[in-house]
């Protein structure tokens, strides 16, 4: 039943997505503005990424590319309609044209790029699987780990990596399989296993639930590559030009120190790169198709990208990630725009 | 007889009952104290945990609770019991999902007019019934035009229904549209014609052989695919069609059920009494039919009424899907198991109640015909 199940689910993609490609045509800047909201693809709720708060607004690291996009669009970050999506509709979901964007913690592949017709604009958070002990363990680098009990992910990329780890260092261990994440961490607070793996990010989210959070370490070790992105549809390069710069903008506003709080100062500013993303020096918004001051707009309605990070994800929220990886290149990060000119 | 008389006979009659079916034999004595110590452990852990060690809206420091942090089994742990904050705080999406809050109070008419658009059908014995009925009918309509706005009302897109509401309409909706397609099913599979019949054999052993996931999902993502651009027929509307289908299936089968339990006698002496077809159907053979298939019936209104929590599969948030976006919110994160119990009692509230109507109507109509 179960081959059936994943047989005819395969069919359906592959129909689905091959129809999407021969029909899509149009331009999604046009419709966008045409319906005077954005439809962005959301998750159906991941800490510090995408989940509506008590009040019902939508917030997050992967929702602030959302609302970048509508403030550089509309010049104003609160028009757009988020559409949860879950991990197996997502990309058909973008496909049929329901969603305009895809910014849900998605992570940028070959497959994904190429196969499934999708266009990656660019990386808002760069992820990796992660191991996570508890502290009393003394353990301080995953390779200290051999001969331990790991709580796993069945049928994931995960397993796999973790597989590929250990074999590589010549390690052993004892895989405790569990079904889905929220088990893992059950298994794992339970005592069920020693370590705990799975993308980083999802480590540390799980890491702020616990009673006494300090009581666990993420090892500094990452081993795979999960670069997540906001992703738009193929075949329309203005478009993805628009979402692609405006998670530029809000990269490039950090490394240019500009803040939601000090961008109307900053516009009598010395520095050309800053005249020229702020609009002061006309021209670059025209060239997007949209007015001079969208980058304006989204560095002071959503703010630059590591206001973005410490207010969802950094040091000082329960979650608690350092920027690590997606720190600017500037910073021994690797978080890069091209320049602004 | 005097009154301690009736006493000491009512008394004898609980002791005999007692005796008789819980204490008749060694075994059976210890199995009764052990069921009974079990059940006190639980009830006692239980009650404790959600009521009497439990946090509401305040903590044991009368602090009022903004998020987990403030829990005081997160204070002090191991000295108290549930979280209940993440209820109140959340009882908004919890009722309406990310419905606009100022326009909740359109939701909220819609569910206290609900009983009022049932109760016609589901009772016989009510004051101007007739007048219930009528509203029945005319209800789906308003609930249209309240929920989703129109002339003088700003509209409110479905992506923003959520929770009990989405919950409801696909139950509510998916039921009451499926019974009538349900019984047109069953009699086409009945149906000499051979067209009629092998249609319906198709579509109902079609239906009932894909998981209802695999419904929801083809719903969602095919049909939007090969419709013309821009046409998107609604997220919920989808999952509804999908709802729908998938329960007139199971209800067919068993209303067939009931078909098949009319002895062809009875047909046979309607037609003989030169009754027609839908004569004979309506007159003789439904009501009889429907009567012995009330049980599968609910049973199938029961399956479905949970079934739709499936919908979370593609994104709509219903009960099941707002709590668990609840739990992703890092305010709130890690309160599972209020979460949980508190959705579980809700949905134990409706399905214990058609099951209750259900043995209700049972007694009423005397299905088993003793």
């Amino acid at each position: 039943m179960t081959k059936i199940k994943s047989l005819f689910i395969s069919l359906v993609l592959t129909l689905g997505v091959s129809t999407a490609i021969a029909g899509s045509h149009g331009s999604t800047h046009d419709l966008v503005k045409e319906r005077g909201k954005l439809m962005c693809g959301s998750n159906t709720g991941l800490a510090g990424f995408g989940a509506p708060n008590d009040a019902g607004v939508w917030e997050g690291i992967d929702v602030d590319v959302c609302r970048a996009v509508a403030a550089a669009v509309f010049g104003d970050a609160s028009k757009v309609e988020y559409v949860p999506t879950t991990s197996k509709v997502r990309f058909t979901v973008l496909q049929s044209g329901e969603i305009d964007m895809l910014s849900r913690n998605t992570t940028w592949t070959l497959s994904r790029d190429v196969d499934l017709g999708l266009e990656f604009v660019g990386v808002n958070y760069y992820d990796g699987q992660g191991f996570m002990v508890n502290k009393s363990l003394g353990v301080s680098s995953a390779m200290e780990l051999d001969g331990a009990s790991v709580c796993i992910q069945v049928g994931t990329t995960t397993e796999m990596n973790l597989a590929d780890f250990f074999k590589a260092n010549g390690m052993s261990y004892e895989s405790v399989p569990v079904e889905t994440n929220s088990e893992a961490d059950a298994a794992y607070t339970a005592g069920r296993c020693d370590v705990y793996t799975t993308d980083a990010s999802g480590l540390y989210a799980s890491r702020a639930g616990y009673p006494d959070p300090s009581a666990h370490v993420v090892l500094p070790e990452i081993v795979s590559k999960e670069p997540l992105g906001p992703a738009v549809r193929h075949g329309d390069s203005e478009w993805a030009d628009i979402v692609r710069w405006s998670l530029n903008a809000m990269i490039i506003g950090e490394e240019l120190g500009i803040t939601s709080a000090n961008v109307d100062e900053m516009k009598s500013s010395k520095n050309p790169e800053v005249l020229r993303l702020l609009g002061v020096d006309a021209g670059y918004g025209a060239m997007l198709g949209l007015s001079d001051d969208w980058a304006y707009n989204i560095l002071s309605q959503v703010g630059n990208y590591s206001e973005s990070f410490e207010k969802h994800i950094g040091p000082n929220t329960p979650i608690n990630i350092q920027r690590g990886l997606n720190a600017l290149y500037k910073d021994g990060g690797i978080l890069y725009a091209p320049p602004f000119r | 007889m005097s009154s301690t008389t009736i006493q000491i006979i009512s008394r004898n009659k609980y002791y005999n009952w007692l005796v008789k079916n819980l204490f008749s034999s060694w075994v059976n004595t210890i199995l009764t104290v052990i069921s009974l110590i079990f059940v006190y452990q639980v009830g006692s852990f239980f009650l404790n945990w959600a009521i009497f060690d439990a946090d509401f809206r305040y903590n044991f420091q009368g602090e009022l609770i903004i998020d987990r942090g403030f829990c005081s089994k997160n204070i002090m742990p191991g000295e108290y019991g549930a979280c209940w904050a993440i209820i109140f705080a959340r009882w908004n999406q919890f009722m309406y999902g990310l419905y606009p809050i100022e326009e909740a109070w359109r939701v909220n008419l819609i569910y206290a007019l609900l009983p009022l658009a049932i109760i016609g059908i589901l009772f016989d014995k009510i004051p101007f019934r007739r007048y219930f009925i009528y509203f029945t009918f005319i209800f789906p309509f308003l609930a249209y035009f309240m929920l989703y706005g129109g002339p003088g009302l700003s509209v409110v897109g479905t992506n923003k229904w959520g929770g009990l509401l989405v919950t409801l309409f696909l139950g509510v909706t998916g039921i009451g549209l499926a019974f009538p397609l349900s019984i047109l099913l069953a009699l086409g599979r009945r149906s000499k014609m051979p067209i009629i019949k092998s249609l319906c054999v198709v579509f109902i052993e079609f239906i009932r052989g894909v998981p209802l996931i695999t419904l929801l999902f083809t719903a969602n993502v095919m049909l939007p695919l090969f419709l013309p651009d821009g046409v998107n027929p609604d997220n919920l509307l989808r999952a509804l069609v999908a709802v729908t289908l998938f329960q007139s299936a199971y209800m067919a089968e068993a209303i067939r059920g009931g078909l098949q339990a009319i002895p062809r006698g009875q047909v046979e002496a309607a037609q003989s009494l030169g009754l027609s077809y839908w004569q004979t159907t309506r007159k003789i053979v439904l009501p009889q039919a429907l009567k012995i298939a009330i049980p599968p019936i609910v049973n199938t209104c029961i399956g479905l009424f949970k079934d739709t929590s499936l919908v979370l599969i593609i994104g709509l948030f219903d009960l099941l899907g707002i709590g668990r976006a609840a739990l992703a919110d890092m305010t709130w994160t890690k309160l599972y198991y209020e979460v949980y119990v508190f959705i579980s009692l809700v949905f134990f509230i409706f399905c214990f109640g058609m099951s209750r109507y259900s043995l209700y109507l049972e007694k009423k109509l005397k299905t088993d015909n003793s």
